[in-house]
């Protein structure tokens, strides 16, 4: 087995092919535990995991506990609103705190860029981006490697479009530099007003209409239009969206026979996707949740479990 | 008491020459300037300063720093700004009104200049607020300001959104020889801006603040500057974009003048990766071609001043995730070395890069300080510009250290400044 040579995951940007495949691999051998009658295994038992989510979160902070547990580590969890952090203490001060008292890792969700990387220089644990602003979100990006991987059996030379509201989404961020990084030719699209300036530079094809954008496509990837953005001025309203945006299943005829649908969660049915392309065959929402678990429990096991 | 200040390089840069000379100091003048070996005299009256392999410039004058005080003085105050000016090689700072209370009337501008004057290092220049608490709504006292001391107006940290209010004010502050000094940004295309919106922004997920952010107000002040006939000073240009706008309206004979801050020519965006909040500032850092079209506005003219923009900031506000740490780094220590780098990649001449930080300044804001000649103040700076080190915390001598260039290698340095013929400030060996 080639070697992990991290102690933070910050980003997907700083991993290479090879420690994509292994923590790909690794998943792939992990994943069957969750399908024990005893969904426990004791690779990770004695170490300390703090799942420290700033923001509401319930897919990620379940998918790491539950994959915490699978290994055997012990969990603690810390939301904004039960922390120190609303009578006023600093991010740093905070994480100095969890830091005396030893955790082998903090896993960090936060709604600016950048905290995990600020978190990471200055404790000893080891620091997850578990979703950092409009940054990254790099293990939702893997769960997504996983799953195109798994029910495509590849990843190089794949046709993906990505969907939605680009500029905001650290989901897109991290799957456009997974995907390319693996060799998929990405297509990103959605309103001009939700794309970030010089996106083109990711090595990304950029095209605004949606039904062109899944044309001839492997996998489709929609991402959650976030309704509080709409006081913003992005776009005119969930009305609007919907009809020029919406992914329908007369769009998706547009792609290929044996087409994918992702999305990283939670749904808003009627607005970016409908309910026949969400609950179709095709689609691998729930795949993604189930593969969660499994890459992260091999994400754990990469970062800690070695020595 | 004479002193008599030997074998140095004298810049001057009214005149635009540099050479060999001797400065005779006589109570707080230039008394003489002589070709070397005229002056002979010796006594127990004459204090000599070895210039050789040294260069003299004028005291340089900053028109642009925030001192903090009153209201802020856990960041610095005018005691420690001004320390940190005299070790950069400044004689007068002026400091910008986004104090707490605001300097908006005599009270506030006269404690600023009490203070100065107990700290008796740099000459401070009160800038005033143009309007009311810097809210942009009602005029300030312009007249008894200009009576208590106060050089300019500006509600700096802020644009000023109306844009009557701005016409009024530069009206208004011509009458009282005001100088007008514009914070131009459209604070709706800021929005929740922390960096320049670009390839770098994209990359690194950090909400983005457009070039055209600046450049709008920059056409609009330029606009109400024609419609009124008023100058007004453009603060910290920073994008290509602003430097076509006041090019062409100085072509157009407008009376605009512009500065740009050492950071602006020095560093790009590129700098913010990694979320260093010490790089974090408004307006933000930009891309290559801005700083490249910022090099060329101070080698053509267009850009009249380098001003610092020494914004201290504790680590209370810069320790912090780059979203919430705020804007702004300090200056007045490293715009000498960054200034002269312009010197040696052929940007401007010795003598027109320290007009930039000097004497043009001083013609701006109505002032007399910075000229090198016979009869003028002694107020000057003996410099090395050879020597490199690298930047540490430890060095700094503002309150605060917020500098994105702690840890990069700097070449000239200050050796001595003097203020009124008085030696204020002298590098210990």
């Amino acid at each position: 087995m080639s070697k992990f040579d991290h102690k933070d995951l910050l980003g997907i940007g700083q991993l290479s092919i090879e420690d994509i495949e292994l923590i790909l691999d690794t998943a792939e051998s992990l994943k069957e535990v969750s399908t024990r009658d005893i969904k426990k295994v004791p690779t990770l038992r004695g170490k300390n995991v703090v799942n420290f989510f700033y923001e509401p979160s319930t897919r990620t902070r379940i998918s790491f506990e539950v994959a915490a547990k699978r290994l055997s580590a012990d969990t603690v969890s810390l939301s904004a609103s039960g922390s120190s952090m609303v009578k006023g203490e600093t991010l740093i001060d905070t994480a100095r705190n969890l830091q005396a008292m030893h955790p082998d890792l903090i896993v960090l969700r936060h709604p600016s860029s950048g905290a995990p990387h600020l978190l990471a220089g200055k404790v000893k644990a080891g620091i997850i981006n578990a979703g950092d602003g409009i940054n990254e979100h790099p293990t939702q990006a893997l769960l997504d490697l996983y799953t195109i991987r798994e029910k495509k059996g590849r990843i190089k030379g794949l046709n993906v479009a990505i969907i939605g509201d680009i500029s905001h989404s650290r989901v897109a961020r991290s799957d456009i530099i997974g995907l390319t990084k693996m060799g998929a030719n990405v297509t990103i699209s959605g309103p001009p007003t939700m794309m970030p300036l010089g996106i083109e530079a990711f090595g990304v094809d950029v095209v605004y209409d949606p039904i062109e954008a899944v044309r001839r496509k492997d996998v489709v990837i929609l991402l959650r239009i976030q309704l509080e953005r709409q006081s913003a001025v992005l776009f005119p309203g969930l009305r609007e969206y919907a009809t020029f945006f919406g992914i329908t299943k007369e769009v998706v005829k547009r792609s290929k026979k044996d087409v994918i649908v992702m999305h990283p969660g939670p749904i808003n049915r009627g607005v970016e996707i409908t309910s026949e392309v969400a609950d179709a065959p095709y689609s691998a929402i729930f795949d993604q949740v189930s593969n969660g678990v499994a890459v992260r429990m091999a994400i754990l096991y990469l970062l800690i479990g070695g020595s | 008491m004479i002193t008599w200040i030997r074998d140095g390089d004298v810049v001057d840069p009214a005149k635009g020459k540099v050479e060999k000379a001797d400065l005779i100091i006589e109570k707080n003048r230039i008394a003489k300037i002589l070709p070397q070996g005229v002056f002979k005299e010796k006594g127990p009256r004459l204090k000599i300063i070895n210039a050789s392999n040294k260069t003299i410039i004028p005291g340089l004058i900053d028109m642009h720093v925030h001192l903090r005080e009153p209201g802020h003085e856990y960041k610095e105050t005018i005691a420690t700004g001004g320390m940190a000016g005299v070790a950069g090689g400044f004689t007068s700072l002026a400091c910008m009104p986004n104090t707490e209370p605001a300097n908006d009337c005599r009270s506030v501008t006269e404690f600023i200049l009490e203070q100065a004057e107990r700290a008796g290092l740099c000459r401070i220049y009160p800038v005033a607020a143009i309007t009311v608490g810097r809210k942009g709504k009602r005029l300030t006292e312009f007249g008894d300001l200009k009576q208590a001391g106060a050089v300019g107006v500006s509600d700096d940290g802020s644009p000023v959104v109306n844009s009557e209010v701005m016409r009024r004010a530069l009206e208004y502050a011509r009458y009282h020889k005001l100088a007008v000094i514009s914070h131009c940004e459209d604070a709706s295309l800021s929005g929740a801006g922390v960096m320049n919106e670009g390839i770098v922004s994209t990359k690194i997920g950090l909400p983005g603040i457009p070039a055209a952010s600046e450049e709008i107000m920059v056409y609009r002040d330029i606009s109400l500057a024609k419609l009124t006939g008023s100058p007004v000073h453009i603060a910290h240009v920073s994008t290509a974009g602003s430097v076509e706008l006041i090019r062409r309206a100085k072509e157009m004979g407008v009376q605009v003048t512009a500065e740009t801050a050492p950071h602006y020519f020095s560093l790009d965006h590129g700098a913010v990766i990694g979320y260093d909040t010490n790089a974090k500032v408004n307006p933000p850092l930009r891309t290559k071609e801005d700083v490249l079209a910022i090099k060329r506005g101070l080698a053509n003219g267009v850009i009249d001043v380098i001003a610092t923009d020494h914004a201290p900031h504790s680590s209370l506000e810069k320790e912090l995730e780059f979203d919430k740490a705020a804007f702004g780094m300090i200056g007045l220590e490293t715009a000498l070395p960054l200034t002269l780098d312009l010197v040696r990649d052929g940007t401007l001449g010795l003598a027109e890069a320290i007009r930039k930080i000097s004497y043009n300044a001083a013609a701006i804001l109505g002032i007399s300080d910075s000229l090198l000649e016979e009869g003028a103040k002694a107020d000057l700076a003996l410099i090395d510009p050879e020597y490199e080190y690298v930047l540490s915390e430890e060095d700094i001598l503002s309150k605060s250290k917020n500098s994105p260039f702690i840890g990069r290698r700097l070449k000239g340095r200050n050796e001595l400044t003097m203020i009124g013929g008085k030696v204020v400030w002298e590098r210990s060996a």
